[in-house]
C-alpha cells in the first residue's frame, strides 16, 4: 500500500513514551494499554506517587517539580524516550504538546511525534499568520480593516462594508483606551474623530483600525482530523462558551440551537483550514459566533488533542487518541467524512481545585476525600486518587466529569445528578459552582455565550445582603449538621461494637447503641462550625444535643431558642455510605471525615448539597478516627511557638535572619500569597527556608522562643489546645 | 425536605417514659406496674436534677460540670454507664439529698472498666451524709471485688459535720474510704483522683491517697484546713488558691500530679491516665472470658413484657421461666433437675453470650428444692459459672412434716453453697424476698456482686400479716398474763400499725434509700444490667471456690 514504503524505515509503534502527566496523561495510557501497546509514564519529583506513574507500565522520572525543569524539559524527555525504548512520544495538550521545536526534536532523535507535523504547528502558533494563511484559504475572519488609509471618508467607508456594530480601536495601547463601539453609521464620524483624539494624547499615535462588534459571541469549536495521506475530516463541533478568567469549565457537543446547514458550513471551514496546513492528526479549529448574525469567524486553530475532547468521542463513538496513533503509524483514517455517526448529546464539566468566591483562584490541598459518581454513560477523567496533593506546580484542575444522553435534556440531567455526587473533601473546589450553573434556566436553554458566568452572576453568586437566602442556607447547614451527628454517631457505635477500644476484649455490649442510662437517655454534644461558602462567608458555630432514643433513633436540639426539634434515624450503609430517615423522608448520605491539626473536618453530601463543617478535637482523639492521612507533622505535636506551613507552596521571601529579635505579628517569610508571621514576640528559630524553596503542607518554617528560653511558670503542663 | 417533629417544649415531659408505650403486649399485671414505674421515674427525675437549679447555675458559672456530664466526659463515646443506688438516700434525712449527694457507678474509659464515684457539689456542697459515705463504700466495696480502677471525681467539702457521729468514727464510716484506697492500690487496683473542686479536711486524703492525681486551675483546691481554720490556728491570712490550688499542689508539694487548665483538660488528663494503666490482670482477664460467645441472639420475646409479668400483689404466684425467657440469648434456658424440687428453677443459659446458671423462684422452698440449689450452686462454680439468682421467694416450708425431715438442714446446704461460691453472683429480686429464702436467694448479707430490685419487690424478715399474726398472739399472751382485757379494736388498730410499719419497711425505696442494695430498675432492663454486672464481675480471674463443712 502507499503509505507502507514511506513508512518502512520506522517500526510499528509498539512502546509510547507519555510525556505528559494527570488525568491526559492516565488517559492516553489507558488507550494504549488497551490497544496493547506499551506506555511509559515521566514524572517530576512531585508527582512519583500520583496516578498517572502508577498506571503507566514503566515511568521515568524527568527532573525536579517546576515544569520547564521536568514536564516542558524537551530533551530530558527525548531521552527518556530513548532510554525507555519506546517508538513513539504523545505529548498530550498543555506542556510541549504545541512545541513545534519538540515535535522536530522526536522527529530529528527518531521518535513519531503523534500529533501534528511540526510545520503546522509552527504556522498556527503565531496568530496573524495564522488569520493570514486562513484569510488566503478562504476561511470566514472576522470582518474588519487593518490599511494605513486612515482617511475618515475611506474609514467610513469600510466601517460601513463590515456593519454595525463596530469596534473602533488603536492599533497601539490597550486597556480599551480609545476604544469605541459605533452602532449606527451617523455615530461614526464623531466616534472615530474623539477615539483618534484619544489615541493620540495617549499613545503617540493616532492609526485607528476597525473591526465587527460581536455582542453576543460564542465560542465554537470544530474536532478535525487528518491522516498524512491528505484526507481531513472533521468530527463536529464543540460548544465552549461558559467560561471563567477566560478558560472553559463547561463544554458540550455538538452545539445546542444551531442549524445542520450551520453545523455543515462550520465543519467545512474547519476542514478547510486544516487542508491550508497540511494538517494530520487531531486539531481543533476555533470559531467565533455571532449569535446575532449567525455568522461565524476564525479565531485559532489548537494543534493538539483538547482538554475537551471526551465529549466529541462521546457522541460520535471513537477514541480519538486511538486515531492519533493509527495516523502516526501512517494509517488511513478509520471513517470518510460521511460515516461519521454523531449521536446524542455531551457534557463535560471540569473540576477545579480553586476558591470560586475569590474569584476562582486557584486552591492547592490535599484529597482527603475523593469520590467519583459512577454509573452508564459517565466519564470521570482524572488524574488523582485519594489521598494525593493538588500542589502549586501545575494545573490545579482535579478531573474532568463527562456525562452522555439521548439528547441534551437527557445529557443535562445526568450531569447535574453527577455533579452532586461529585464529592471531594480536602481542598475546596467548584463543584458548587458548577451545579449552580447547570441547573441555571439559561443554559437548560442552551442559551450559552462567552459572558454567560457575567450575565447570570446574581443568580449563581448568592448575594450576602440577601438575607432570605442566608437564612435559607443557614437552616440547610442545620439540618444538615443534624443529620451528620446522626451519622457520627451511629458509625461510631457500628465501630465500637466490633472493635471495642483499647484492642480490650471488653464485651462489646458496653459500646451497644443506644449507650445504657439507668432510667435515663444518654445525651452527648457537638460543636459543629459551618462556613457560609455562598454567602456573607462568615462561619457560625452549632451547638447539638444529641439525645439517643431507646428505638435507636436520635433526638436533635440546637442550642437556640424554638429551635426545631429533629428525630433523626441513621443506618450505616459502608464506607462513607448512611441512609438518614428523618421527618418521614429517608435518603441517602454521604458524610467524610478527616482530621487536621487538630481540628475535625466533616463533608455531608445528600440530595444536590454539599456542606462542610468543622470540629474542634479534643487532646484525646478518639481510637477509631478515620484521619488516614494525618500530616506527618501536626501542629499540636510541635511545642509552642512553632510555626508550620499552612498549606504547600513556595517560599517566596525570607524577612528574617535567625536569632533576629521580632515582634508579634511581624511577618517573618513570605509563602506563596501568605505573610507567615511571628505567633509571639521573641527570638527567631530554626529558620531554615531559603527563597524559592518548595515547602509542604505541615511543614515546620520555624519557631519563635523567648529571651534564654525563660520558663512560662503556669504553661509547665498545659496543652496547646482542648 | 425533612419536616420537624416537634418544639423544644413539648419534648422535656416525654423524655424517659418509654414504657407507657407499652400497648398490646401489657396483660392485667401490666397497668400497676406502669403505675410503679411512673412513680419510679418521678423519683429519678427529682435526683437527675441534682441541688436544684439555682445551685447547678452555681456550679456552670465556675465553669463546672455536672457529676453525670463529668462521667459521660470520661467514658468511650457511646460507651454505657452502669449507675448505681439513683435513690439513695431517699427520704432518708429532714432535707432531700439527691442521690446521696454523690454519684457511682461503672464504665468504660479506653476499653477498661472503671468505677467511677463522682461527688455532687450542687448537693450540700458535696459534704458527705451518712449515706454518702456508704454509697462511697460501696462503690470502692464493688471495685474491690470487680478489680475495677477506681477514679474519683472529687468535690465536696468533707464530712457534714452535724452529722459527724455517724460519719466519722465507727470502721465503716469516712476513714474507710482510704483505707480502702490503700488496700486497694496495694492490690494492684489503680487508685485515680481529680480534683475538680474543693477537696477539704478528710477529702483532702482522697487525691493524696490517689495512685495519680489531676488538678484543675482555679477550682480544685487540697488542704487539710482552710483558710478560715487556717486564720483561726495561726493566725495566717491566705487565699484559697495560694493555700491549696493546682499551682501549689502540682509545682510545690507534689500533692497533685498533673495540672490542667480547666474542666475539659483536667478530664482528658483523666482519660489519658486511665490509657496508660497497664495492669496486670489483663491475662486473667482472658481467662475469664474464654468462654463467651461473642455472636448472640436476642430473646425470643420482648424484654419490656417483664413489664406486665411481674405481679404487683405478690400473693399472685407466676413462672419465672417467663422471666428467664425475657432475659437469656435466644430465650434458650437448659433446665437441670426439671422435675425435682420444683419450686427452685435452675439451668444454664447466656446472657449477651456470658454463661450463666440461673436460680429462680417458684414458690416455698421444700427440702428438695434447697438440695437441688446447693448441687446446682456446686455445678456452677466447679465450671467457673457465674449464677444469677432471681429472688421472688416467700421462704422454707415449715411445719412438723418439714422441720422433721430436716428443712433447716438443707436451708443450711443451700445457705453454705451460696456464702462460699467465689463465681460471680448477681442477684435481682423480681417480687418477696422474705426470711431465710432471702438468705438461700443471696441476699444482701451474702455479698452478691451486685443487687438489684425491681419496682414491686418486698423485703422483710416475714409479710407484714404473717408478722402481725405473730405479734398479736404474742401480746395477747402477755396482755393475758397481766389480765389486761383487749379488745377486737384494739387488737385490728395493732395489727394495722404492725402492717403499716411491715409495708413501709419492706418497700423497695425504703431499702434502696438505705443501700441495702444498687438500685431499684425498669423490669425491661433486666437482660442489660445483668449482662453488665456479670461482664463487669469478669473483670478479675474467678477464685477457686472452697466450702465449709456441709451437715449432712
Amino acid at each position: 500500500r502507499a503509505f507502507s514504503e514511506g513508512n518502512k524505515n520506522k517500526q510499528r509503534i509498539e512502546k509510547i513514551l507519555v510525556a505528559n502527566r494527570g488525568e491526559i496523561a492516565c488517559r492516553i495510557t489507558r488507550t494504549a494499554r488497551r490497544l496493547g501497546i506499551q506506555a511509559v509514564a515521566v514524572y517530576s519529583d512531585a508527582d512519583k506517587d500520583s496516578l498517572h506513574v502508577a498506571s503507566a507500565d514503566e515511568a521515568i522520572r524527568i527532573g525536579p517539580p517546576p515544569p520547564r525543569l521536568s514536564y516542558l524539559n524537551g530533551a530530558s524527555i527525548v531521552d527518556a524516550a530513548i532510554r525507555s525504548g519506546a517508538q513513539a512520544v504523545h505529548p498530550g495538550y498543555g506542556f510541549l504538546s504545541e512545541s513545534a521545536d519538540f515535535a522536530q526534536l522526536c522527529e530529528d532523535s527518531g521518535l513519531t511525534f503523534i500529533g501534528p507535523p511540526a510545520s503546522a504547528i509552527r504556522d498556527m502558533g503565531d496568530k496573524s499568520a495564522s488569520k493570514r494563511i486562513m484569510g488566503a484559504a478562504g476561511v470566514p475572519l472576522v470582518p474588519g480593516y487593518h490599511g494605513d488609509d486612515q482617511d475618515i471618508q475611506r474609514m467610513k467607508l469600510e466601517a460601513d462594508k463590515i456593519g454595525y456594530p463596530v469596534l473602533i480601536k488603536p492599533t497601539h495601547g490597550g486597556g480599551g483606551k480609545g476604544m469605541r463601539i459605533v452602532h449606527t453609521p451617523d455615530e461614526f464620524a464623531e466616534s472615530f474623530l474623539a477615539a483618534q483624539r484619544e489615541a493620540a494624547a495617549s499613545f503617540g499615535v493616532n492609526t485607528i483600525l476597525l473591526e465587527k462588534y460581536i455582542t453576543r459571541p460564542r465560542h465554537i469549536e470544530v474536532q478535525i482530523f487528518g491522516d498524512k495521506h491528505g484526507n481531513v475530516l472533521h468530527l463536529y463541533e464543540r460548544d465552549c462558551s461558559v467560561q471563567r478568567r477566560h478558560q472553559k469549565i463547561i463544554e458540550e457537543a455538538p452545539a445546542p440551537n444551531i442549524s445542520t446547514d450551520f453545523r455543515a458550513h462550520l465543519g467545512q471551514a474547519a476542514v478547510s483550514a486544516a487542508k491550508a496546513v497540511n494538517y494530520y492528526s487531531a486539531g481543533t479549529v476555533e470559531f467565533i459566533v455571532d449569535t446575532v448574525s449567525d455568522e461565524f469567524y476564525f479565531m485559532e486553530m489548537n494543534t493538539r488533542l483538547q482538554v475537551e475532547h471526551p465529549v466529541t468521542e462521546m457522541i460520535v463513538g471513537q477514541d480519538l487518541v486511538e486515531w492519533q496513533i493509527l495516523v502516526a503509524n501512517g494509517e488511513a483514517l478509520p471513517l470518510s467524512q460521511s460515516q461519521v455517526p454523531i449521536s446524542g448529546h455531551a457534557f463535560e464539566a471540569r473540576i477545579y481545585a480553586e476558591n470560586v468566591q475569590k474569584g476562582f483562584l486557584p486552591a492547592t490541598g490535599v484529597l482527603h476525600h475523593y469520590h467519583v459518581p459512577v454509573s452508564s454513560a459517565v466519564r470521570v477523567e482524572t488524574g488523582v486518587k485519594e489521598g494525593d496533593t493538588v500542589s502549586m506546580h501545575y494545573d490545579p484542575m482535579i478531573a474532568k466529569l463527562v456525562v452522555w444522553g439521548e439528547n441534551r435534556a437527557a445529557a443535562l440531567v445526568k450531569l447535574n445528578d453527577s455533579l452532586s455526587k461529585f464529592q471531594v473533601a480536602g481542598l475546596p473546589t467548584n463543584v458548587n459552582f458548577l451545579l449552580k450553573l447547570a441547573n441555571h434556566r439559561a443554559f437548560a436553554n442552551g442559551n450559552v455565550e462567552t459572558h454567560f458566568i457575567d450575565n447570570y452572576k446574581e443568580d449563581l453568586f448568592v448575594d450576602s445582603n440577601n438575607s432570605v437566602s442566608e437564612k435559607e442556607a443557614y437552616e440547610a447547614a442545620r439540618l444538615n449538621a443534624s443529620l451528620v451527628a446522626a451519622c457520627l454517631i451511629e458509625k461510631e457505635h457500628f465501630i465500637l461494637a466490633r472493635n471495642p477500644p483499647g484492642g480490650s476484649s471488653l464485651l462489646p455490649v458496653w459500646y451497644s447503641s443506644p449507650p445504657f442510662r439507668v432510667h435515663h437517655q444518654a445525651k452527648r454534644r457537638m460543636e459543629l462550625e459551618w462556613d457560609n461558602e455562598y454567602g456573607s462567608g462568615s462561619s457560625k458555630i452549632m451547638k447539638l444535643t444529641i439525645t439517643y432514643q431507646p428505638d435507636g433513633r436520635y433526638l436533635i436540639e440546637t442550642e437556640e431558642n424554638g429551635s426545631p426539634v429533629l428525630e433523626v434515624k441513621a443506618t450505616y450503609v459502608k464506607d462513607h455510605y448512611f441512609r438518614v430517615e428523618a421527618g418521614g423522608v429517608i435518603n441517602d448520605v454521604n458524610v467524610a471525615v478527616y482530621s487536621k491539626d487538630q481540628i475535625r473536618h466533616i463533608h455531608i453530601w445528600q440530595g444536590s448539597h454539599h456542606h462542610c463543617f468543622r470540629e474542634k478535637l479534643g487532646l484525646d482523639i478518639s481510637e477509631d478516627e478515620e484521619s488516614q492521612y494525618k500530616p506527618r507533622v501536626e501542629a499540636s505535636v510541635n511545642p509552642r511557638g512553632t510555626v508550620v506551613a499552612p498549606m504547600a507552596g513556595l517560599v517566596v521571601k525570607v524577612l528574617v535572619e535567625n536569632k533576629t529579635r521580632v515582634e508579634e505579628g511581624q511577618p517573618v517569610l513570605v509563602l506563596e500569597a501568605m505573610k507567615m508571621e511571628a505567633p509571639s514576640s521573641g527570638y527567631v528559630h530554626g529558620l531554615q527556608v531559603t527563597v524559592g524553596e518548595q515547602v509542604s503542607d505541615g511543614s515546620v518554617l520555624f519557631s519563635v522562643k523567648l529571651q534564654r528560653m525563660k520558663y512560662i511558670s503556669n504553661n509547665a503542663n498545659s496543652c496547646p489546645s482542648h | 425536605m425533612f419536616g420537624l417533629i416537634g418544639r423544644k417544649a413539648n419534648l422535656l415531659g416525654g423524655s424517659g417514659r418509654r414504657w407507657l408505650s407499652l400497648g398490646a403486649t401489657a396483660s392485667t399485671h401490666g397497668g400497676a406496674m406502669e403505675d410503679l414505674l411512673a412513680q419510679l421515674q418521678s423519683h429519678i427525675q427529682k435526683v437527675l436534677a441534682g441541688g436544684g437549679p439555682e445551685a447547678i447555675k452555681r456550679n456552670r458559672s465556675r465553669n463546672k460540670f455536672l457529676p453525670r456530664e463529668r462521667i459521660d466526659r470520661l467514658l468511650d463515646p457511646a460507651a454505657s454507664f452502669l449507675e448505681l443506688s439513683q435513690l439513695a438516700g431517699h427520704d432518708l434525712y429532714e432535707e432531700p439529698l439527691p442521690s446521696g449527694g454523690i454519684v457511682t457507678g461503672i464504665g468504660p474509659v479506653h476499653g477498661r472498666l472503671c468505677m467511677f464515684v463522682a461527688n455532687d457539689p450542687t448537693v450540700k456542697g458535696g459534704t458527705y451524709y451518712p449515706i454518702t459515705v456508704k454509697k462511697h463504700l460501696r462503690a470502692q466495696e464493688i471495685a474491690a471485688q470487680c478489680k475495677l480502677p477506681c477514679v474519683y471525681l472529687v468535690d465536696s467539702g468533707g464530712a457534714f459535720l452535724p452529722k459527724q457521729a455517724d460519719v466519722f468514727p465507727d470502721r465503716e464510716n469516712f476513714g474507710r474510704i482510704f483505707y480502702n484506697q490503700a488496700v486497694m492500690s496495694s492490690q494492684g487496683i489503680p487508685q485515680i483522683a481529680l480534683v475538680l473542686g474543693s477537696c477539704t479536711a478528710g477529702g483532702a486524703y482522697i487525691p493524696a491517697m490517689a495512685d495519680e492525681s489531676v488538678m484543675v486551675k482555679g477550682n480544685g483546691t487540697i488542704f487539710l484546713a482552710g483558710p478560715p481554720l487556717v486564720k483561726a490556728a495561726t493566725g495566717e491570712e491566705v487565699s484559697a488558691e495560694d493555700l491549696g490550688g493546682a499551682t501549689v499542689h502540682c509545682k510545690t508539694s507534689g500533692v497533685s500530679d498533673y495540672f490542667a487548665q480547666d474542666e475539659l483538660h483536667g478530664l482528658a488528663l483523666g482519660r489519658n491516665i486511665i490509657k496508660n494503666l497497664h495492669m496486670a490482670g489483663k491475662d486473667v482477664l482472658a481467662n475469664g472470658l474464654q468462654n463467651i460467645n461473642h455472636e448472640y441472639k436476642e430473646p425470643l420475646y420482648d424484654v419490656n413484657e417483664l413489664r406486665s409479668i411481674a405481679p404487683t400483689d405478690l400473693k399472685q404466684q407466676f413462672d419465672i421461666r417467663s422471666v428467664i425467657d425475657r432475659i437469656v440469648d435466644g430465650s434458650e434456658f437448659d433446665e437441670f433437675k426439671k422435675l425435682y424440687g420444683t419450686t427452685l428453677v435452675t439451668g444454664f443459659a447466656r446472657i449477651f453470650g456470658q454463661p450463666v446458671g440461673i436460680i429462680g423462684n417458684n414458690g416455698i422452698l421444700f427440702n428438695e428444692s434447697a438440695l437441688k440449689g446447693a448441687h446446682f450452686i456446686e455445678l456452677c462454680t466447679q465450671r467457673n459459672i457465674p449464677l444469677v439468682f432471681l429472688q421472688n421467694i416467700t421462704g422454707f416450708m415449715v411445719g412438723s412434716k418439714s422441720e422433721a425431715n430436716g428443712i433447716a438442714k438443707s436451708g443450711a446446704k443451700m445457705v453454705m453453697a451460696v456464702s462460699c461460691a467465689k463465681v460471680p453472683k448477681v442477684t435481682i429480686m423480681v417480687g418477696g424476698s422474705f426470711g431465710a429464702g432471702n438468705y438461700a436467694m443471696c441476699g444482701r448479707a451474702y455479698s452478691p456482686n451486685f443487687l438489684f430490685l425491681w419496682p414491686n419487690a418486698r423485703i422483710s424478715v416475714m409479710g407484714g400479716a404473717q408478722a402481725a399474726g405473730v405479734l398479736v398472739q404474742i401480746e395477747k399472751g402477755n396482755k393475758k398474763r397481766q389480765g389486761v382485757e383487749w379488745s377486737k379494736e384494739e387488737e385490728e388498730k395493732f395489727k394495722a400499725k404492725v402492717v403499716e410499719a411491715y409495708e413501709r419497711e419492706a418497700s423497695p425505696y425504703y431499702s434502696t434509700a438505705r443501700l441495702w442494695d444498687d438500685g431499684i430498675i425498669d423490669p425491661a432492663d433486666t437482660r442489660r444490667i445483668i449482662g453488665l454486672c456479670i461482664s463487669a464481675s469478669l473483670n478479675r480471674a474467678i477464685e477457686n471456690t472452697k466450702y465449709g463443712v456441709f451437715r449432712m
